[in-house]
């Protein structure tokens, strides 16, 4: 069912690396679990029958408090906690509503293991939420459904602001614990949207304004963090999610600006040097590759985050753009025209060892994955518009994810490589969706106005 | 003439009264009204004859010609939304300046020279066929490419600014050929004037 198996070496090494995360995180434990100390947690993996992709079930979480905050607390934590397990493709995750006639367990020891194995679950995650004088204090567990055990167990207090962010802390730190992987659960994605309606001012066309937003992964909590009334386009998160670089129009011309989202802060780099464009962060934060016109063309530049050290990276009289740091921070794909199309090349951060990497029509806007996949996905021409394709390195095979729904563009991964965010039109307007890099599990995020350019936090 | 002929002695009958009428009677009189001073009394000729009723009216405005510096008159907006300024197309994928588009290019430098406080930005756009990326180096290329060739006609760089705007502001919503033939272009805004 699913194509991450994962080796038994891995999973050894999930034990002991479980074993750190629960005696780091286990003394933060108002309340400690009576029955399963947490030393009895390690090496506890919940697998399925005969090899068979292990069955999981995530029931309500019980509320311990009557109030309407908590209860539905409860429930919206279960729902999310379900769909943050589902997006991985781990665990088979049996829909919730088959087993709605199942009682709640009476406390979270409680399990009905008969009923969950009638089910054919493997693993069931029992919670419980009660309000608390800070907000709310969630606890979940992980049981062992044959073995009648509880595997893992979290215990969380704060905000009841927002319910989500329990679940899909719990799906990270579940799948770091039972599958050694690092979940997306609690990444962001940023893009570009037209959905508030305004027009740019200054000009007689009418033209919508596009600012910078930020939501989950999933597409909730969309927030706005440009307000310019301008073209604010291809946002770019810098590694430690704290700062987004994007093309910015409020000047009138496509300049850097860099928005340190969590400190409310600004930073223009580039100190109006040309115009400049498509930023991208290294992925040790300290550099940012981009292009610009100073030079009287489009070429590739790189400079230090505070603008300083700017270098040229290439010249060629056709257009160079579009740049993507390797994870190693050494290479540099992007799009050059020189061939006479559009297609993607390769060059050292050094400006050496230039080669080409696509064989399209028509490629743009490569996107580097993280190891341990080493591939490029870009935007291909395959007809009138265009499909997400994903380019091996090492052997230069390319496949296909998209096949001719609306156009296609813009792909960015997730920071654990199994995912892609994408720009789509085929709901219509312009849309972010994601996909498995398998081109299954497709999702569209957003639907409010027209969404363009993603970029995944790490 | 008739008609002329007839007031005349119609003042003569009146004159005749009124001579008579002064002549007539000893006593000063009191507080009596002036009689209007309707005939001069030294002239011993009947004034002419009055017209005919005049005619009342004041010469009319020619409305203006739309006059050539009309450029000088009008607001930016006004001046943009109706540019004298016109648009060069492009072909796909390409930002070379066809042989339309240079005669398009030589009309607006001739305007440019007419007006030599006029500063103008060229915007450069791409149709939805290309890349929101690519489109954005596309849209410059294209801008540079017709400010190229107005520096080539002797109007000055330094009037003349550029910006991209790649497929992000389509003048037409469309998609299809005529739209994206639509899409593909120069567009000319004037900054000053």
């Amino acid at each position: 069912m699913h194509n991450y198996s994962v080796p038994w070496k891995v999973l050894v090494a999930a034990m002991i690396a479980a074993s750190a995360v629960v005696a780091a995180q286990q003394p933060a434990q108002q309340t400690p679990p009576p029955q399963q100390k947490p030393q009895s947690e390690i090496g506890l993996i919940l697998t399925g029958e005969a090899g068979a992709q292990t069955r999981l079930a995530v029931p309500d979480l019980l509320s311990l408090s009557s109030d309407r905050e908590t209860t539905e607390a409860a429930r919206t934590i279960s729902e999310v906690l379900w769909d943050d397990l589902n997006y991985e493709r781990e665990f088979y995750m049996i829909p919730r509503d088959t087993y709605k006639s199942i009682p709640p367990a009476p406390t979270i020891d409680a399990v009905p293991y008969e009923r969950w194995r009638e089910l054919g679950a493997d693993g069931v995650v029992i919670g419980t939420v009660q309000k608390v004088a800070t907000g709310i204090k969630v606890e979940l567990r992980l049981y062992n459904v044959r073995a009648r055990q509880s595997l893992f167990g979290r215990e969380y207090t704060g905000s009841a602001a927002n319910p989500r962010l329990y679940a899909h802390t719990m799906s990270d730190e579940l799948h770091e614990s039972q599958r050694s992987l690092r979940g997306v659960a609690r990444t962001k994605l940023t893009f570009s949207s037209d959905r508030n309606k305004e027009a740019v001012v200054g000009t007689v066309e009418k033209r919508d304004v596009k600012e910078v937003y930020v939501a989950d992964y999933d597409g909730a909590n969309p927030r706005r963090i440009t307000i310019n009334r301008s073209l604010n386009i291809t946002p770019n998160w810098s590694p430690d999610g704290r700062s987004i670089a994007y093309t910015s129009y409020r000047t009138g011309v496509p300049d850097i600006m860099i928005s340190n989202i969590y400190a409310g802060t600004m930073e223009t780099p580039t100190k109006n040097a040309g115009q400049n464009w498509l930023p991208v962060f290294s992925p040790d934060g300290k550099k940012i590759a981009f292009t610009s016109n100073r030079d009287g063309n489009p070429e590739l530049y790189v400079m230090n985050r505070d603008g300083s050290d700017v270098r040229r990276l290439t010249n060629n009289p056709e257009i160079d753009t579009s740049p993507t740091f390797s994870p190693a921070g050494t290479q540099i794909a992007f799009t050059s025209g020189r061939s006479g199309t559009p297609q993607v090349y390769v060059i050292g951060i050094d400006g050496a060892g230039l080669r080409r990497i696509s064989q399209e029509s028509y490629a743009d806007r490569a996107t580097w994955s993280p190891a341990p996949f080493n591939e490029i996905a870009f935007t291909a021409r395959t007809g009138p518009g265009f499909d997400i394709k994903i380019q091996s390195i090492a052997t230069g095979e390319t496949r296909q994810i998209t096949f001719g729904e609306g156009t296609n563009e813009s792909p960015a991964w997730s920071p654990n490589g199994r995912h892609l965010s994408f720009m789509s039109t085929r709901a219509g307007r312009s849309q972010i969706f994601t996909v498995d890099r398998d081109g299954r599990n497709l999702r569209q995020i957003t639907r409010e106005g027209n969404n363009q350019t993603p970029n995944w936090s790490q | 003439m008739r008609r002329d002929a007839k007031a005349v002695l119609v003042l003569v009958l009146l004159m005749t009264v009124v001579v008579a009428g002064c002549k007539k009677g000893g006593k000063p009189p009191v507080a009596r009204p002036m009689p209007p001073p309707m005939v001069d009394p030294s002239s011993t000729t009947p004034t002419p004859p009055p017209g005919p009723p005049r005619p009342v009216s004041e010469p009319v405005i020619v409305p203006p010609m739309p006059a050539e510096d009309t450029i000088g008159s009008k607001s930016l907006d006004d001046l943009n939304r109706d540019s004298p300024l016109r648009p060069l197309f492009f072909e796909l994928d390409s930002s070379e300046v066809s042989a339309a588009g240079q005669q398009v290019l030589q009309a607006n430098a001739a305007v440019l020279k007419k007006y030599p406080n006029m500063q103008i930005t060229i915007e450069g756009h791409c149709d939805e066929r290309g890349t929101a990326e690519y489109n954005l180096a596309l849209g410059e290329r294209r801008a540079l490419a017709a400010k190229n060739y107005l520096v080539s006609l002797g109007i000055g760089a330094d009037k003349v600014k550029t910006v991209s705007y790649g497929k992000e502001f389509p003048f037409d919503a469309g998609h299809n050929d005529a739209a994206w033939a639509n899409n593909r272009r120069a567009h000319f805004v004037i900054t000053a004037k």
